[in-house]
């Protein structure tokens, strides 16, 4: 029996965990060396490669996963911090902020 | 000459109901012996000082979990705390953090007991076997799955430690959910739907943020906070099996 949804956000909180600690820390450095690493990383080859349908779902998920570990994060913060009367409207404001964040990411994404 | 024998003074928290609105600290001065624990410094205050002074305390030897108090400020079991680790500071004892207190070092348990029990830590079964077919049989391995957990000596120190029990006393708790992931773990037992509806709840596993003082302060190593990140992805993928696969059945 599906009890509460915790399950799938916190699925989506440890998914995000690895990717926010093991993929984004990568794209920071990657980004930031990118002007020494030369021809590589000029603006129209990254941009082909943010294009191509893989690049795309790749972008995909670097973006959303992350913003949803936040917003999972963000939610028991808020809620050890005092807000626990609304409980529910913090759970709602920080995952729909995520989704919201994930949603214009994916057009942004498509629109490449 | 003789030379003067050491003294340490410790500041324990009294709290008498008939006499005072609110608990205070009283300082004691005993002699300081390197090998002596701080249980063996409020004993000697206990039965040389103050006979009135209250505290739980049994195996000296840290099996029996009565003797958990906050030493400086820290959940720890006051039989394996030496006074040599603080000398000459002085040192602060107090009741158990987060539990309302009955007198001076008592704390009142009756919420963790009713937790414990909600949890049901035994061996549950569909169906018992009859004697005449034996026993229940184990390997080695299936022991080592649970093994660490069975380690735990109800101290309550990590409720003491625990944040989010601080702050919502709802919350089951490490120590009781460490112990039905214990059972939940156990191949003899069948009872991990009775228990899910505990642990799965708002108060159950999903209420911990795995700040992981519990397993910090742990006397017996037994890890709550591992076992209930253990429990939180089982869970995760019951749940998931019940979505994607209703007709699973479990």
């Amino acid at each position: 029996m599906a009890r509460t949804s915790e399950p799938f956000w916190w699925f989506l909180f440890i998914g995000g965990a690895t990717i926010a600690a093991l993929f984004v820390p990568v794209h920071i450095v990657i980004t930031g060396a990118a002007s020494w690493l030369g021809q590589a990383f000029e603006y129209e080859r990254v941009l082909n490669l943010a294009s191509h349908p893989l690049g795309k779902l790749y972008l995909f998920v670097l973006i959303s996963l992350p913003l949803l570990h936040w917003a999972h994060r963000f939610r028991f913060t808020v809620v050890d911090l005092g807000l626990k009367a609304n409980k529910r409207v913090v759970a709602v404001a920080c995952y729909g902020s995520a989704m919201i964040g994930s949603i214009l990411a994916a057009i942004v994404l498509v629109g490449l | 000459m003789r030379v003067a024998t050491p003294r340490i003074s410790l500041e324990i928290q009294r709290y008498r109901p008939e006499q005072e609105q609110e608990p205070i600290l009283q300082a004691y001065e005993v002699e300081y012996h390197e090998d002596w624990v701080v249980l063996d410094a409020i004993n000697h205050i206990k039965d040389h000082m103050d006979g009135s002074l209250s505290y739980r305390w049994s195996c000296r030897m840290g099996v029996c979990g009565s003797c958990g108090m906050m030493i400086n400020g820290e959940p720890k079991l006051s039989c394996a705390t030496f006074l040599r680790d603080y000398y000459p500071a002085s040192i602060r004892v107090e009741p158990l953090a987060n539990f309302p207190i009955e007198r001076d070092l008592v704390i009142v348990l009756d919420d963790f007991m009713e937790k414990l029990t909600k949890v049901k830590p035994w061996i549950l079964r569909d169906q018992e076997k009859p004697l005449s077919e034996g026993e229940y049989r184990q390997t080695p391995a299936e022991l080592a799955r649970y093994n660490q957990f069975t380690l735990c000596i109800n101290c309550m120190l990590c409720y003491s430690a625990c944040p989010v029990y601080a702050l919502d006393p709802h919350f089951i708790g490490p120590a009781a959910i460490a112990l039905a992931h214990r059972y939940n773990l156990d191949s003899r037992d069948q009872g991990g739907k009775w228990r899910q509806q505990v642990l799965s709840s708002e108060e159950g596993i999903w209420a911990c943020t795995y700040v992981g003082t519990c397993s910090v302060v742990c006397p017996a190593h037994v890890d709550p906070a591992g076992a209930i990140q253990q429990a939180k992805l089982t869970t995760t993928l019951d749940w998931f099996r019940d979505v994607l696969l209703p007709w699973s059945g479990r």
